[in-house]
């Protein structure tokens, strides 16, 4: 795909975060799809292609009063958004749409509308994972993390520093929901969720939602928002099974789409100024700076440690404070790519000085999907 | 560790094998007969090779610990804390399952320490296979 030739150019959040007992799954995605539109100007009769995920695009689009020629209901957990990019992106490189809306609203903590989550007791994981005791992604998603620090020799401390530093960022950030400072002692005195995670090392549960409207980049110039545009993308899956991911240490499914999205973009990471790695639990952003190649294997919980994430550090990561301090509903994909597309528009609570190209990569179940995007605020 | 209540699969056509094996106290995996690569979890094709000449076959039952946590919530037919374990078979797979017969704790529950397969009832139907410290 050619790069730099599709920009967004609405962007917003829900009006709220946190706990909106006022509004089910599908109103929060229309109050984010409303405030995406109201951002750059346009109305539903504007928009010609619709994705989203958990709910369908015939659900969105119906409710909206969108009439697409385009649609995409790509559904792979919290990095479904970063694959609608991209898909979003090639769309409209091919002509298949103009105007694209990417809606995300999920009813996480509240459950207003929202489908019930349970796993089918004839599926795979339902046959080879629910029966030894797994109760979603805290008892899941962590399961590799002792391999891992026995591989390279990380500690406990050393992750919980993870959750201490984005708390840092989300202390700048008055729509965070924690913000206040934390320490090393204060993650490891947290309640034990499962051995060896703590408390404060696993994500929020709260509601909320996000939109992103992208048009190609010839168009973006007529709109009143900054555009940000598309450098690269890329998307990749591996296993719906935790347990049978390849390898403890590494998500095979970043390794396919970090790599793809810096090809595209023609970067290198010396170029990158800002960068977002989902972070469902304290270990992701660890796993997420080596599988995408900015620190050697074994090596991103020292650097995180060397304090080069937090803010005054050569690689701004997670500045919004992440899914760890910020907000997470259960896809957290849509937060992470709102607070990318702010930094390039320089309108970010704890704005990079000077952020040229951002970062943004997502993860979808636990290791299962990802997704990586590249944005960058300068005209092709 | 474990009482009554806990999720149980459902068999489908492509792992019935598996369960049937199971419940007569054997854990069964699969070997392609082209490409030789042992897996699962069960179906009826190498995901190697894409052959569909495969066969069933009896493992050691033998393993070790690759990785755990181990869980303090409650969680339905389990008492908190257990570990929720990922061990890795003699013959090379990977399985979920939990580990018996050992306190579970971090101290008791040390990666690399070899297991063995035993295989607890649930219903008529349906035993699952777990794992012990190795005796031998
Ligand atoms: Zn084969």
């Amino acid at each position: 795909m050619p790069h730099n030739t599709v920009a967004v150019v609405g962007a917003a959040e829900t009006t709220e975060l946190g706990v909106i007992p006022g509004l089910s799954q599908i109103g929060l995605h229309a109050d984010a799809a409303l405030n995406a539109m109201a951002d750059c100007g346009l109305k539903p009769a504007d928009i010609d292609g619709i994705a989203t995920a958990n709910e369908t695009p015939v659900q969105l689009a119906h409710y909206l009063g969108i009439t697409p020629t385009w649609i995409d209901g790509t559904s792979v957990g919290g990095c479904s958004f970063m694959i609608h990019v991209r898909h979003a992106a090639a769309a409209i490189e091919a002509g298949l749409a103009k105007t694209i809306l990417i809606t995300h609203g999920e009813s996480g903590k509240s459950r207003v509308g929202a489908p019930p989550r349970s796993v089918h007791p004839a599926s795979l994981n339902g046959q080879f994972e629910q029966p030894f005791g797994p109760m979603g992604p805290p008892s899941m998603f962590t399961i590799p993390v002792l391999r891992f620090m026995k591989t390279y020799g990380v500690t406990v401390e050393q992750i919980a520093r993870v959750a201490v530093v984005q708390r840092e960022w989300a202390g700048k950030n008055p729509r965070a929901t924690f913000r206040s400072p934390i320490t090393v002692d204060d993650v490891l005195n947290s309640r034990m969720i499962a051995y060896p995670f703590r408390l404060l090392m696993c994500c929020l549960v709260t509601d909320g939602g996000g939109a992103l409207i992208l048009t190609s980049a010839d168009r973006a110039r007529d709109f009143p928002t900054k555009p940000v545009y598309i450098l690269g993308t890329g998307e990749s899956a591996e296993t719906p099974m935790i347990s049978q991911m390849e390898d403890f240490t590494s998500s095979r499914a970043f390794r396919v789409a970090g790599p793809t999205a810096f090809g595209e973009a023609g970067i290198a990471h010396k170029d990158v100024d800002h960068l977002m790695i989902y972070d469902a639990f304290a270990h992701l952003p660890i796993y997420g700076l080596e599988d995408l190649g900015f620190v050697p294997r074994g090596e991103a919980a020292a650097f995180i440690g060397a304090g080069n994430t937090a803010p005054g550090g050569s690689l701004p990561l997670n500045t919004n404070g992440g899914g760890l301090s910020y907000m997470h509903s259960g896809m957290y994909g849509m937060y992470a790519l709102q607070e990318s597309v702010r930094q390039m528009r320089g309108i970010a609570p704890a704005q990079v000085p000077g952020a040229k190209i951002s970062v943004c990569h997502g993860v979808g179940g636990m290791f299962a999907a990802s997704g990586t995007v590249i944005f960058s605020n300068q005209a092709p | 560790m474990a009482t009554p209540g806990r999720a149980l699969p459902q068999p489908t056509p492509e792992t019935q094998h598996f369960w049937d094996g199971a419940r007569a106290g054997e854990l069964l995996l699969q070997r392609c007969d082209d490409c030789s690569k042992v897996y699962f979890p069960p179906r009826p094709f190498c995901p190697a090779c894409a052959s569909r000449r495969v066969s069933v076959a009896k493992a050691s039952g033998k393993a070790t610990l690759y990785s755990y946590v181990i869980h303090h919530r409650p969680v339905p037919g389990f008492t908190p804390p257990y570990a929720i374990a990922v061990v890795e078979l003699d013959e090379g797979p990977r399985m979920m399952t939990n580990i018996v017969e050992c306190p579970q704790t971090p101290e008791a529950l040390v990666l690399d320490m070899p297991l063995e397969v035993v295989f607890e009832p649930q219903t008529d139907s349906i035993s699952l296979p777990l794992f012990r410290p190795a005796k031998g």
